[in-house]
């Protein structure tokens, strides 16, 4: 039994819970816990409301994230109770005809499944140096599953967008506790929003969502930060001029290149909204600092993401990226799935840093070095996992 | 293999959308932040508890008085925190007390 004592007693740093150390520079250690509705193991980040994270183990073990080891990340306060059958989807704004759709209206609409990578615009932030306030995740903030529900372009039909349509902006059940906080509000370009790929899905790897994780309707914006995947989504408004809500233009900015990617200090310059990902590779078979007896090949797996865009490669180096050998990649769930691969390097005793990159089917590849900004978003360079081999 | 055959599968039987009520119970908060080095933590446990618990604001990287200066501002001007500008210099004495 989670007690309250217990709670503090690992959230405030004391030995007895189980701890995992995620490696960052300074204050990295953080309980694990089962106290979560829905939840299996998860990393603690915080409980109110809910922050928690996937351990890497997760990934080593699944191409599609299992939904009890999810992660979560709540901005808000939001109801522990629904009923689906009284829940509705409110779409307005620049429509013809204004709508409040129940479950069973969307689904008669046709059925549509993606396998796509769900990951926080502030994956790995705890691993920023120098490092940056917010939710401080290791790699964890992120997860893979079948998604299924209905288009959003056909829901966005059945109420027909007028002409002069910009952008549409969806919300959910969460509210914020003081009346003059801004509302959590993300909106698409209509363009954007009118794709084949976007989704109101109401399952997640065969099953309804947990709760947590935004039952019973959530956006699925493939290739795009989770920040859009509105959870408990309830309201759909159609924008005949940009979106100036605080989520849109004043949070969730990045610095306005591709690798959101300004040196520490400099002025932040331009800005615009974190949209889409990039590739990334994670080893998830050696967690960083481990030892590991001698053998004639280590075996190296992990798991990579495209981005917006398929992975074609992941390859492998443990000489800072002077050679590099190919990984096998493992099934192909489509271009927004993760994708695992397996390989292995002849390492020498002694001390090594294994790099593993990917690269998508537009040709981008992850860089060497680390990008850096303010608020600790779209973090893409390699993550290097330092090994002894003895 | 299971996976594949798991997908196929769930591709034709086209998951329905749920009917069943959800009710869940959250755990219980972190609790209250805890003195530092004699420095009291009444001030920033009575500011800042009330919309988030506590290791939103003890996992956070070592900040300087300036940063942590800058985060209360944004937490009162932009979620509308009701934090007592009487109360910012014990809520910064704690915070940077690490
Ligand atoms: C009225 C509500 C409220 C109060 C009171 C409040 N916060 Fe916050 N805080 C928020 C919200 C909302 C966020 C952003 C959403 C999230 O991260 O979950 C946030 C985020 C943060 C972050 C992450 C960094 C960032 O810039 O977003 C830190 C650190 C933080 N708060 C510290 C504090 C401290 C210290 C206090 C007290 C001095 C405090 N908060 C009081 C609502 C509040």
């Amino acid at each position: 039994m989670l007690t309250r004592r217990t709670l503090i007693a690992s959230a405030l740093a004391a030995p007895a819970a189980a701890q995992v150390d995620l490696g960052f520079a300074d204050n990295g250690m953080r309980p694990t816990t089962r106290a979560f509705p829905q939840k299996g193991e998860m990393i603690l980040q915080r409980s109110t409301p809910p922050l928690l994270e996937t351990p890497l183990s997760v990934f080593d073990a699944n191409d599609f994230t299992p939904n009890d080891r999810f992660f979560v990340r709540w901005h808000y306060p939001f109801p522990l109770q629904i009923d689906p059958a009284k829940h509705r989807l409110r779409i307005a704004g620049h429509v013809a005809k204004p709508l409040s759709l129940s479950l069973a209206d969307l689904a008669r609409l046709p059925r549509v499944a993606i396998a796509a990578v769900n990951q926080c615009a502030g994956n790995g932030r705890g691993l920023f140096s120098p490092r940056v306030a917010g939710a401080q995740w290791a790699n964890g903030a992120m997860g893979n599953a079948l998604w299924e529900g209905v288009r959003l372009k056909d829901v966005l039909a059945l109420a027909g967008v007028k002409a002069g349509a910009v952008a549409v902006r969806c919300g959910g059940l969460d509210t914020p506790l003081v009346d003059n906080a801004p509302d959590f509000e993300k909106s698409l370009p209509i363009d954007h929003a009118l794709s084949d790929d976007v989704l109101i899905a109401w399952s997640m790897n065969g099953t309804a969502l947990p709760l947590l994780n935004g039952f019973p309707l959530r956006l699925v914006v493939p290739g795009w930060y989770s920040t859009y995947w509105v959870k408990m989504l309830d309201a759909i408004e159609v924008l005949a001029k940009p979106d100036d809500g605080y989520w849109m233009a004043k949070a969730y900015l990045q610095p306005a290149n591709a690798l959101a990617d300004i040196a520490p200090g400099a002025p932040a310059g331009p800005r615009v909204p974190v949209t889409t990902m990039r590739p990334r590779a994670l080893v998830t078979n050696i967690a960083s600092g481990t030892k590991l007896p001698a053998r004639a090949l280590t075996p190296i797996q992990g798991v990579a993401l495209g981005g917006d865009h398929g992975v074609t490669s992941v390859e492998l180096s443990a000489d800072a990226g002077r050679s590099w050998v190919p990984a096998q990649l493992g099934p192909d769930h489509g271009r927004y799935s993760f994708r695992r691969f397996r390989g292995a390097l002849a390492l020498a005793p002694g001390r090594h840093l294994i790099l593993a990159r990917a690269k998508n089917a537009a040709g981008v590849e992850q860089p060497l070095g680390q990008n850096w900004n303010p608020s600790g978003y779209n973090r893409a360079g390699i993550e290097p996992v330092a090994v002894e081999i003895i | 293999m299971r996976l594949a055959v798991a997908l196929a599968a769930i591709a034709l039987i086209a998951a329905a959308p749920p009917t069943r009520r959800v009710a869940v119970a959250l755990p219980d908060a972190e609790g209250l932040l805890p003195e530092r080095y004699s420095v009291s933590s009444e001030a920033a446990n009575n500011n800042c508890l009330a919309c988030h618990s506590a290791a939103m604001i003890t996992a956070q990287p070592r900040l300087t008085r300036v940063q942590w200066g800058e985060t209360i501002a944004k937490m009162r001007n932009v979620y509308g925190a009701p934090i007592d500008p009487a109360d910012d210099k014990a809520i910064l004495d704690w915070l940077v007390a690490d």
